[in-house]
């Protein structure tokens, strides 16, 4: 399964062979879990753990909500507390389950931003990095029809306002977002499809997963320094790699589990901090929220998307030069979407021939920027759509938007990177020195 | 990298109060309350909820209903605690439910939830607590609600008390001045002025202490499994917290064979 020489599974009892020559699933088992892996991972790379395990978490839970909620605009509101009140253990249930989604968000753009430093989409993981880029797709879609289910006022308006954006698609839009509604407004046709969709999507997440994961188990994984383990031995593989079992399980477990401390912390004690007031109010049509904010996980991309508004000038010539079909509307929904999709193609826009933002100085800040520019669209996001914020947005949409059309292809010309080192074994001895039991690991020198 | 992060962070820090002096509005003062549910180990007061539920039921219970709530919680232990015979007798004597069996009016039972009551047009109370945040700030980061809470029960209290004395007629409806109602003006009537229950355990009833007894009242309405969530909240950091000791003691040895002594 893997690009890096490593011993395979060997069946020795007559069981054993019976079975893998029949169906090799002990070996592919044993290839997994002993995947070679570089032994220089730094702690950023533990978040692929805590994603699979909340994409666990949050089926389990959801499963069990399931059984005692009940998808009618009459009733869904009801159930939710039916649950909260009634149900052995259900409010923890659905505490977990409500913030398991944002343990999975904060995980999932964790884990991007990792990517993006280290130049893990970069090849030979492009199709690793396009995978994880449609899991982050279908976990926003999950997210934003799980959140319709308890039919509170946010809930209703949210699903409101985001199914509007289809319909500000020219010519074919309304017809679009009636056929995505059931209808012409927000009814009982939606909640009932996004219900089947909110069951659907995490099954389709768990296959995309598992895609992303034999793709990296191919290329094998990236490591701090970019620099590819050596294949030319199995000797030579081992000096760089580490087998997956025990030595990351162990360590990401580690990691996990204080995460855990921290997320049932916030379970524990402060299960609504991240949620929205509003949303204990049951769905009405004839009453509009005074703010209509979206979850914390969608503000940035909710910030890029109110940020062009009529009076923009690139929304005018937009508007100028296609005779009014793009207006501010849809030129915020393509905006939105585009700021997804230029990070989906950032394999093709990055040209730097360095992998690792360790050893490109240039980059390194450009990049701390962009974390800045993220954490300051999700914060306008969360303000009302007015003065002061829609500049702030706009601004920061377009260092997104120039972070990866025109730095990201301009740097890797430009930039003079640092010398990096030749092998991820001298890269971890000279964090660790050379172990003591270094001769067992590497012998005959 | 844990640096990099840290200097963003403190960028982000740094960056958004310059740009948010634009906020504010029309949003209403809510004053913090020291409830005894405040914090990780805060418990519901039983007596104070026995007070709140009295005041609920004299006052509130006239337009409000509390539709949500099953009367049989009032038993519930972390809770207003009632025996059982005294939730008997409270559904009975003060609420009569519409049995479509019966096709009648009857006394309510324990089975049964605090009625819906739309009579006056007023909202439902059942999730008030948790449907109202009294903390937003500062810049509207939220981080006073990480250490306040989200102050729904201080945001009831502050419009129980938060009434000017001044009125106003819009389009045929009385408008009451309140500090703590975003845009200043409330159609409720002042519904406490002080002294409006007399309560059995000799408890002050001047207007803050009844205010402040049913809005914990009301959180408890909202939220009557928070004991129990508290508790479990304990236990699990508790054992999570072991947990993640031995995860870390084992880790250590486990790579120690592999990771030489560390350089400066």
């Amino acid at each position: 399964m893997s690009g890096i020489p490593h011993d395979h599974y060997e069946p020795k009892s007559r069981a054993e062979k019976w079975v893998e020559s029949r169906l090799p699933v002990i070996g592919l088992i044993y290839d997994t879990l002993m995947i070679p892996t570089p032994k220089n991972l730094n702690w950023w790379w533990i978040w692929g753990i805590v994603l699979a395990f909340c994409l666990a978490l949050q089926i389990v839970t959801g499963i069990v909500l399931v059984m005692h909620y009940t998808p009618h605009v009459d009733m869904a509101f009801a159930s939710i507390e039916h649950i909260m009140r009634n149900v052995n253990g259900g409010h923890m249930l659905r505490y977990v389950h409500m913030n398991g989604a944002s343990l999975f968000f904060l995980a999932v753009y964790i884990h991007i931003f990792r990517g993006l430093f280290y130049g893990s989409y970069k090849a030979p993981r492009e199709i690793t990095w396009i995978v994880g880029m449609l899991i982050y797709l279908m976990m926003m879609a999950t997210a934003f029809m799980g959140y319709v289910l308890p039919w509170g006022q946010m809930s209703f308006w949210g699903a409101t306002v985001i199914t509007g954006l289809f319909g500000a698609i020219p010519f074919i839009g309304e017809a679009i977002q009636t056929w995505l509604l059931g209808g012409p407004a927000v009814d009982n046709a939606t909640l009932n499809r996004f219900f089947s969709l909110h069951y659907l999507l995490p099954f389709v997440i768990a296959a995309l997963v598992i895609v992303h994961i034999w793709a990296f188990h191919t290329t094998g994984n990236n490591n701090p320094t970019g620099v590819e383990v050596r294949r030319g031995s199995k000797d030579e593989a081992k000096k760089d790699t580490l087998p997956f079992w025990p030595y990351f399980v162990i360590k990401d477990l580690f990691a996990l589990a204080v995460i855990l401390v921290v997320f049932w912390g916030i379970v524990g004690f402060m299960p609504n901090y991240l949620g929205h007031p509003d949303n204990y109010i049951e769905a009405n049509p004839l009453v509009t929220p005074a703010h209509i904010v979206p979850e914390w996980y969608f503000l940035p991309f909710y910030a890029i998307l109110r940020a062009f508004t009529s009076d923009v000038w690139v929304v005018q010539i937009a508007s100028f030069f296609t005779g009014g079909i793009i207006d501010a509307k849809f030129f915020g929904v393509l905006a939105m979407f585009g700021a997804i999709l230029v990070m989906a193609l950032v394999p093709w826009l990055d040209t730097s021939s360095v992998r690792s933002g360790r050893y490109r100085p240039s980059f390194k800040w450009w990049f701390r920027l962009l974390i800045v520019d993220f954490i300051v669209l999700m914060w306008c996001g969360a303000q009302p759509a007015e003065g002061i914020y829609g500049t702030i947005a706009l601004i920061a949409t377009a260092y997104w938007f120039g972070y990866f059309l025109v730095l990201l292809p301009l740097l890797g010309v430009l930039e003079k990177p640092l010398p990096q080192p030749d092998t991820i074994e001298e890269d971890f001895n000279a964090h660790y020195g050379k172990a003591d039991g270094a001769a067992e690991a590497t012998p005959a020198e | 990298m844990f640096k990099k992060l840290a200097i963003a962070a403190a960028a982000a820090i740094v960056l958004v109060p310059a740009a948010s002096f634009a906020a504010g509005g029309s949003e209403g003062h809510i004053e913090n309350v020291k409830f005894s549910f405040d914090g990780p180990f805060g418990k519901y007061d039983q007596n104070q909820l026995q007070r709140g539920l009295q005041v609920y039921t004299e006052i509130c219970a006239a337009c409000h209903g509390l539709r949500y709530v099953p009367l049989r919680t009032l038993g519930d232990e972390g809770g207003v605690g009632l025996p059982e015979d005294q939730v008997r007798a409270y559904a009975a004597e003060n609420f009569e439910v519409f049995d479509a069996e019966l096709d009648d009016y009857r006394p309510a039972k324990p089975t049964d939830h605090f009625p819906v009551n739309t009579a006056a047009g007023a909202p439902d109370l059942s999730m008030m607590a948790k449907a109202r945040a009294g903390f937003h700030g500062p810049y509207g980061l939220g981080l006073n609600q990480l250490f306040k809470g989200m102050g729904g029960p201080e945001y009831i209290n502050a419009i129980l008390v938060g009434y000017t004395g001044k009125e106003k007629e819009e389009a045929g409806t009385i408008l009451y001045e309140n500090t703590a109602f975003p845009g200043g003006w409330i159609s409720m009537a002042p519904p406490l002025s002080g002294e409006d229950v007399d309560y059995a355990d000799g408890h002050s009833n001047d207007l803050h202490h009844v205010s402040e007894d049913v809005s914990a009242f009301l959180m408890w309405a909202a939220e009557p499994k928070m004991m129990a969530r508290k508790q479990a909240g304990f236990l699990g950091v508790l054992f999570l917290g072991l947990l993640s000791v031995l995860l870390y003691v084992t880790n250590k040895q486990l790579w120690a064979t592999v990771k030489g002594k560390k350089k400066a």
